[in-house]
């Protein structure tokens, strides 16, 4: 629906011409608005405020920090304990992304201008792909690592991502696909383009926007990948951010590295703030279309 | 996921002789269009498909990582083990209580939120921004927040609670939290769906009923929830799968301790705790059963909803 329509809009103010709104009115959904976005901040804030407490102060169970340091950051930048699996999850989530995101417009171009029998054969097998539980996945591509030597390396995470990518980015994509003017198409063809032209000439360009909010969300869902990340791993060699911070653990309650998981959660938030700031209108259009338009 | 069923219509925008005549090009096409996909059936064919069947072998045989060399096949004896096991039937009523609480309060909720986000006159990119913010964040990163959140000593949360309590280290305390967290994780994405379905809520019909006299309850029940149905199943049954696969709350705030792993926990510790791969793959296959028997329900439930059927046909 707002797919394509969306990201074309401006992001000033699109309701600045609207009627004056009744005080009482503004008090309510301004209420409502607060209480919302006061629900999705504060475990953030928390995290925020955890990472910039002193050490010292850590345990003082306050919710804004009493004494300000930059010291769980040093800490965190200063071993390779957590540098070494952000470089692994920025590079095994670009890559899935790219390998993903290409071979997930071919087949979503297939599906949603060519005819061809199996088209809804595949789209109902990439769903239910997209709901394999995870788990099922992992004992037998455990084994299956082990023997041919993918276990602990880069590769042996990229490929079950692209798994589970792959649904996600066909559907998506897709959606977006669709909404794309196609009578182009149609003058190239008439103008003697090839299938193979009309896909790199006059169809790649028009599907950047849709490619690019799909490039978001898959790089988001890798970003985010647990289960496979300290599953497939042994060390630091391909264990991503996240399952190093499952692995920052300490013989107790006492010894528990709280601030150092505190930094490493804010920086590996940052990129997401970042991405949902900037695209916020993609990212909704690209998780609702597919969704509500079949 | 309408591709299957719009898509076609493009073809049928040429005329029949057109299309004969378009025979050698339209044998082109198909081919072409396999040859798109391909790459992709192959990935999915050998990441997904491959293992699955794998993981179905290995649960036949008596395999312990620790005894290699004893390896042999045991026929279904291994489910037999797994499904007379208390711990397995615990795991599993601690994930349905899991799913069902966790997916019931972000439907009512998710449905408040779809609803300030469609009519909120103020602050709405703000808003927007904000219940994006917990679906994008890593679960782990959040999980690490409540478990602070709700560590005696440590966090504010905790603290609220009268001295000497633990809430992470009694069963029904932790699921709680549990809930709480996946909760906050995952009801944005519950929000987005119903907000897309909630657009396909003409606001002339509302008001129309409005003028007709309709309470705003009326206008909920017999406009709003009816034409919203295809949105809040697919939002049920993508949220009630995931919320059975939970893994990553869990493991960060309990570990599964005190009776509060869920089935993916259990499979997971069989795994690489207890070095059985022979269980450990029976338990994956049971998931994954039991996440096709409730698509199976869910998908049925549809009716003409179905995902791949497009609201316009209806």
């Amino acid at each position: 629906m707002t797919a394509v329509a969306a990201p074309a809009a401006r992001t000033t103010p699109r309701r600045a011409q609207q009627p004056v709104i009744p005080p009482r009115r503004k008090i309510s959904w301004g209420t409502a608005n607060a209480i919302t976005i006061a629900w999705t901040l504060f475990p953030i804030w928390w995290l925020i405020a955890l990472s910039f407490k002193d050490p010292t102060t850590l345990t003082d169970g306050s919710f804004w920090p009493i004494k300000w340091s930059g010291a769980n950051y040093a800490g965190i930048f200063h071993s390779s304990a957590f540098i070494r699996p952000l470089l692994n999850s920025i590079g095994i989530g670009l890559i899935s992304t790219v390998i993903s995101v290409i071979l997930g417009t071919m087949a979503a171009y297939a599906i949603a201008r060519l005819a061809f029998p199996g088209k809804t054969v595949l789209i109902g097998v990439s769903l239910m792909i997209a709901m394999f539980p995870a788990i099922s996945l992992v004992n037998p591509l455990f084994n299956i690592e082990r023997v041919i030597g993918l276990f602990n390396t880069w590769p042996g995470l990229i490929i079950p991502y692209l798994a589970f990518s792959l649904p996600l980015a066909i559907y998506t994509l897709s959606a977006f696909f669709r909404e794309i003017p196609w009578d182009l198409e149609k003058a190239a063809k008439v103008d003697g383009a090839s299938q193979r032209q009309i896909f790199t000439n006059v169809i790649a360009p028009l599907a950047a926007p849709g490619i690019a909010t799909t490039s978001i969300l898959v790089f988001m869902f890798c970003w985010n990948e647990f289960l496979f990340a300290i599953s497939l791993t042994s060390t630091n060699a391909a264990r991503t951010a996240p399952a190093a911070m499952g692995f920052f653990t300490g013989v107790s309650q006492f010894t528990f590295p709280i601030g150092s998981i505190a930094a490493a959660a804010v920086i590996i938030t940052i990129p997401i703030v970042i991405f949902v700031m900037i695209f916020q209108r993609r990212i909704v259009a690209g998780l609702t279309s597919g969704a509500v338009k079949g | 996921m309408t591709a299957s069923t719009q898509a076609p219509a493009a073809p049928v925008g040429l005329s029949r002789s057109e299309r004969r005549k378009l025979s050698e090009g339209a044998r082109a096409e198909r081919r072409f269009g396999w040859l798109l996909c391909a790459p992709a059936v192959i990935v999915m064919a050998l990441v997904a498909f491959y293992p699955i069947v794998y993981a179905f072998i290995l649960s036949l045989q008596r395999y312990d990582l620790r005894f290699p060399s004893q390896t042999h096949w045991v026929g279904f004896a291994n489910y037999g083990v797994v499904l007379s096991s208390g711990v397995w039937w615990h795991a599993f009523l601690v994930t349905v209580i899991i799913a069902v609480v966790s997916v019931a309060v972000e439907l009512v909720l998710g449905m408040a939120l779809a609803m300030l986000l469609h009519w909120t006159p103020l602050w709405r990119g703000l808003v927007r921004t904000s219940i994006l913010l917990p679906y994008g964040i890593v679960t782990v990163a959040a999980a690490y927040s409540w478990q602070f959140a709700w560590t005696p000593g440590v966090g504010y949360l905790a603290n609220l609670l009268p001295a000497g309590s633990a809430p992470l280290t009694s069963q029904a305390q932790s699921i709680g939290i549990i809930i709480l967290a996946e909760i906050w994780k995952t009801t944005p994405f519950m929000t987005l769906l119903l907000l897309a379905g909630l657009a396909l809520v003409p606001d002339e019909l509302l008001r129309a009923a409005k003028v007709d006299g309709a309470s705003s309850w009326q206008r909920f029940t017999q406009i709003m929830l009816p034409l919203m149905k295809p949105a809040i199943l697919v939002a049920l049954l993508f949220r009630t799968l995931d919320a059975f696969r939970i893994f990553d709350n869990i493991f960060i705030l309990t570990k599964g301790n005190n009776g509060t792993g869920s089935v993916s926990i259990l499979g997971y510790d069989n795994l690489f705790t207890a070095l059985n791969l022979g269980i450990g793959s029976t338990i994956s296959v049971l998931i994954f059963l039991a996440v096709a028997i409730i698509a199976f329900i869910f998908i049925r439930g549809f009716g003409t909803a179905a995902p791949g059927t497009s609201l316009e046909r209806r």
